[in-house]
């Protein structure tokens, strides 16, 4: 029988069916799916796994000094401790391995180059006796010169930490300058900088200073490896990048004989990423020490110091800001030069640098731009991504620069970011072209919490009350063909798992992505599960990294979603005979415009086919995949330039406002309230982004009054624990937080949907450093903003 | 080394357990016990999300030994289901998302069901005293507070 003849086709007045563009599911606060889980404790993490008597332990030994050549390494005390299964050093393990450069080691096989650096490791029955022969292990150092300051690292005779800097592979958008401790140098030039100074009516030259900070995710790393007899290498680590893990293992590792396909990543939930779990950090010793002890498993796990010194710092950064501006309040040019003290090894923490060098003019148009952003060697931990990358680090110098500008011009802060705002279509500091944002919407909804412009005075006369509002904005940082991808699967009773390997780290992106297919497939989120992902099972994503897997990942599972969708008109206009086009899915049915009674349940069909009238059967299991790449993206530009193609895919906008009361002797702060406007294209779930604004600028609001790493002279870091490192706590919450959610859709988002989770940490340094201003008249131009800091300017004039 | 018995109460259900006098009580938990909910985040007693109930009071069970358990009655978010406040924090927890990570949750839950206990009407700055030494990283504490305070009221 020919089908197609037989199909009704649709009447012109069609009644039935959903209205276009109402969202049932989409745009909904809907609960958390993984809720329950985590609530009720049952949620596992790494280190919750068991994998029985056979475990193994592992412990480190790890460098003393900054810099310094390994001469000799006697591991034969540690052998003979009982219990001590196997010692590996950097002899056993002599690759190296990078995200975007390949410049770090598995074990320090010749030079270590940071105080806590891997040198070797014990691996044993248990872990007081890892523990107890690792401080056996002699090795014998010949101390090297070391560098600790980014601006110092680019003196002539300073020592060079990587002297084989040429040597090293790296991806084409990086510019190292061999011979230095310049692993990566991005230059941005962009109109004539001197006639824009010329015309400037007011030219402010600065430095602001910003150190390094940790992430303090509450859950150590942890990872798990088994090298089993087959051959096959299976991880699990808490990881917010399975399939970057897989392909670092596996190219690392690949003298072993593994290909991709014989390496396997699980990721469990994670207890808070932020960047610090993205990439590769400590994973690759767990692989190795996997591969020296094969049939075992062997576990190694993060104490909270090494989670501080051993696993991605925040950059620290030294920037230098020259901008010049009208009397009325124009920019006419911007000079920025960025030293990032980037650590021991960039091989991820260079992609830090490049991003913010790209977008360094901030949310503002500014013709006649010179940035040099400059990704610097030192002998301290290597530093790598940390949510908001790079971006609040720029951002402190630059929105209180902006600020000072505004009030030496004597016009008012927030016109003159009004007035230089950037807008839709507006050339971008590489060349390409702004994508549409609401930041003018969110300047003014700011504006108008904090009553801008109304001068407050505190009841209590020992304290000022100041106030302030910046800007923001922020592009995922990605390689061009970052991508991602899904599978979608009908279960029997209609319910639906969809597996992705974006990954849950507390945003709620299973939710997100149950969302988005319940939108296209009319089904609630509560017979969706979306688990996190096992590199063998689950489709490909690159990582949970840039906020963009709401965008990327959400894509993806539209697609697959979309694709489900149409193989189940497919196959009711088969077998019932009715037009696709009049086809459309509700209350977990298919239903039919023209025939008003038709109404199919999914677990009718969904996996054992719809009966035709000749008691056959047609169909089977409906399933859907989705891929997304952004294949407009590219990152080859002119490298004295930057000039020249597409590296950043699109950039979320935001603004922020806050009412700070400081006590004007002990410089105490206290935020009344603070309101935070950001424009995430479409809320997928407004309650989850709220968390997001929320939580992000609490964990700001952290390194600007609390955090600080602090090194000594010789470079090993202080402060390695909670006592000494104060992240907030419940008594330290602003009094009000207001989160503003603006909508201007992303033309390519799901939904309209953009990233929000890095931006709203990343305005809040300059926020307290401007309301301070406002406040007292005193100016801090280095980070953290702490009260001695500001009881201290107050007590010397404002100097 | 010198073994030690120890019989505790574990979540309602009795225990005897041979120990080193140097083994913590969060380490016998989690590795001889099975139990999870309890989690290794610092190992000094900061961030309290080893937080388990001894005898009705929330301790860091990464600072106690576990002979410090023999005899006593412990309950962990595994086996706090049942007491009338930890139902009501975890439906309001869920409702208010005041977890993001979920890993301080089974810390935070349990600090927040010994406060309501001893005290069913606190006021919002017993709450953030209670919860003080739970840290969280991802929520900014806001969602956690309005859910201690909205399960106290009864909402």
């Amino acid at each position: 029988m020919d089908l197609q003849k037989t199909i009704s086709k649709p009447k012109k007045s069609v009644k039935a069916g959903p209205a276009d563009g109402e969202l049932k599911v989409v745009g909904k606060s809907v609960l958390r799916i993984d809720g329950w889980e985590k609530i009720k404790g049952a949620a596992k993490y790494t280190d919750d796994l068991e994998f029985g008597p056979a475990l193994l332990y592992a412990a480190l030994v790890e460098s003393p000094h900054a810099h310094a050549k390994i001469k000799a390494i006697d591991t034969s005390k540690a052998e003979k401790v009982h219990g001590v299964v196997k010692v590996v050093t950097g002899r056993n393990f002599t690759q190296k391995f990078g995200l975007y450069m390949n410049d770090r080691y598995v074990f320090a096989t010749d030079t270590v180059r940071f105080v806590g650096e891997q040198v070797a490791a014990v691996v044993a029955t248990d872990p007081k006796t890892a523990m107890r022969a690792a401080a056996l292990v002699k090795v014998e150092y010949a101390e090297l010169p070391a560098v600790m300051d980014p601006v110092k690292a680019l003196e002539k005779d300073s020592p060079l930490v990587h002297p084989d800097l040429k040597d090293y592979t790296h991806v084409p958008w990086f510019f190292p300058k061999p011979g230095t401790n310049i692993a990566h140098w991005r230059k941005i030039r962009k109109g004539d900088l001197a006639k824009g100074f010329k015309d400037a009516d007011l030219v402010l030259e600065d430095t602001y200073t910003v150190p390094r900070y940790a992430h303090c995710a509450i859950e150590p790393h942890s990872a798990v490896g088994l090298y089993d007899a087959s051959g096959r290498l299976t991880m699990w680590t808490s990881s917010q990048s399975p399939f970057t893990q897989r392909h670092v293992f596996a190219e690392t590792l690949k003298a072993f004989g593994l290909s991709h396909k014989d390496v396997r990543v699980i990721s469990t939930y994670i207890g808070g990423g932020f960047g610090g779990k993205a990439g590769v950090t400590m994973e690759i010793i767990a692989a190795a020490l996997a591969i020296a002890v094969p049939g075992r498993p062997v576990k190694l796990l993060w104490n909270r110091a090494q989670e501080f010194y051993n696993t991605y710092q925040r950059l620290g950064v030294t920037a230098k800001i020259k901008m010049g501006a009208t009397k009325t309040g124009k920019i006419t040019a911007l000079d920025f030069k960025l030293h990032w003290d980037s650590g021991a090894y960039v091989e991820y923490g260079a992609n830090v640098v490049n991003a913010a060098g790209l977008s360094a003019s901030g949310p503002y148009k500014v013709d006649n731009l010179s940035v040099d952003s400059m990704c610097t060697y030192t002998n301290l931990p290597p530093c790598g991504a940390y949510r908001g990358f790079g971006y609040s680090e720029f951002l402190f110098g630059l929105e209180s620069h902006i600020t000072r500008m505004a009030v030496q011009l004597g016009l008012d802060p927030v016109e003159f970011r009004k007035k230089n705002a950037i807008k839709e279509g507006d050339t971008l500091p590489y060349g390409a072209h702004m994508n549409p944002n609401g930041i003018r919407e969110a300047i003014g909804r700011v504006e108008k919490e904090i009553k801008w412009g109304v001068k407050e005075k505190s009841k209590d006369p020992k304290k000022a009350i100041g106030k302030a509002l910046v800007c923001f904005w922020k592009s995922p940082a990605m390689p061009p063909n970052a991508s991602s991808s899904a599978f979608l699967k009908f279960n029997e009773d209609g319910s639906v798992n969809i597996l992705v390997s974006g990954m849950e780290i507390g945003q709620g992106l299973l939710t997100v992505m149950a969302q988005i297919a319940g939108e296209v497939l009319a089904l609630p989120v509560t017979k969706i599960r979306v688990e996190t992902p096992d590199t063998d099972r689950n489709p490909y994503e690159w990582q949970t990294v840039g906020s963009h897997v709401t965008w990327g990942c959400g894509n993806a599972v539209k697609r697959a979603a979309l694709e489900a969708r149409e193989r189940i008109f497919d196959l009711v206009q088969r077998v019932h005979c009715l037009d696709k086009s009049t086809l459309y899915l509700q209350d977990e049915c298919v239903k039919c415009r023209t025939k008003p009674d038709f109404a199919l349940p999914f677990k009718d069909f969904v996996i054992n086919g719809i009966q035709a009238e000749d008691h056959t059967f047609k169909g089977g299991p409906i399933m859907g995949s989705g891929v997304f790449m952004p294949e407009f993206a590219s990152a080859i530009s002119d490298p004295e330039t930057g000039q020249g193609g597409h590296p950043n895919v699109h950039y979320t906008t935001g603004s922020a406002g806050i009412i700070l009361e400081v006590d004007r002797e002990s410089g105490k702060m206290k935020i009344k309230k603070v309101a935070l406007a950001v424009d995430c294209g479409k809320a997928i779930n407004p309650d989850l982004v709220r968390g997001q604004i929320v939580g992000g600028l609490m964990q700001g609001f952290a390194t600007v009054l609390y955090e600080d790493m602090r090194y000594s002279e010789k470079g090993k870091l202080l402060n390695a624990n909670f006592s000494d490192y104060k992240i907030p706590t419940a008594m330290d919450m602003p009094d009000v937080v207001v989160p503003i959610i603006i909508e201007v859709a992303q033309p390519d988002g799901p939904y309209g949907a953009r990233g929000v989770g890095e931006h709203t940490m990343i305005p809040c340094a300059p926020l307290i450093a401007n309301a301070v201003a406002d406040a007292l008249g005193v100016r801090i131009k280095s980070m953290p903003v702490t009260k001695e800091k500001v009881a201290l300017a107050v007590k010397n004039g404002g100097k | 080394m010198k073994m030690h018995r120890i019989n505790f109460s574990l979540n309602g259900e009795k225990v005897a357990l041979d120990v080193e006098p140097s083994d913590v009580l969060l380490d016998v938990l989690r590795g001889r016990l099975g139990i999870k909910s309890p989690k290794v985040g610092c190992d000094r007693g900061d961030c309290g999300t080893c937080t388990v109930l001894l005898n009705g009071k929330t301790i860091r069970s990464c600072l106690a030994l576990a002979v410090e358990a023999d005899g006593t009655e412990i309950v962990t978010l595994e086996g706090a289901g049942s007491r009338k406040w930890t139902q009501k924090l975890q439906k309001k927890f869920h409702e208010k998302n005041s977890f993001q990570c979920g890993f301080c949750a089974p810390g935070v839950i349990l600090s927040a069901t010994e406060l309501l206990e001893k005290n069913a009407k606190p006021t919002t700055h017993d709450i953030k005293e209670a919860i003080a030494g739970n840290l969280c990283r991802c929520t900014g504490y806001e969602p956690i507070v309005a859910a201690i305070e909205e399960t106290a009221k009864g909402k």
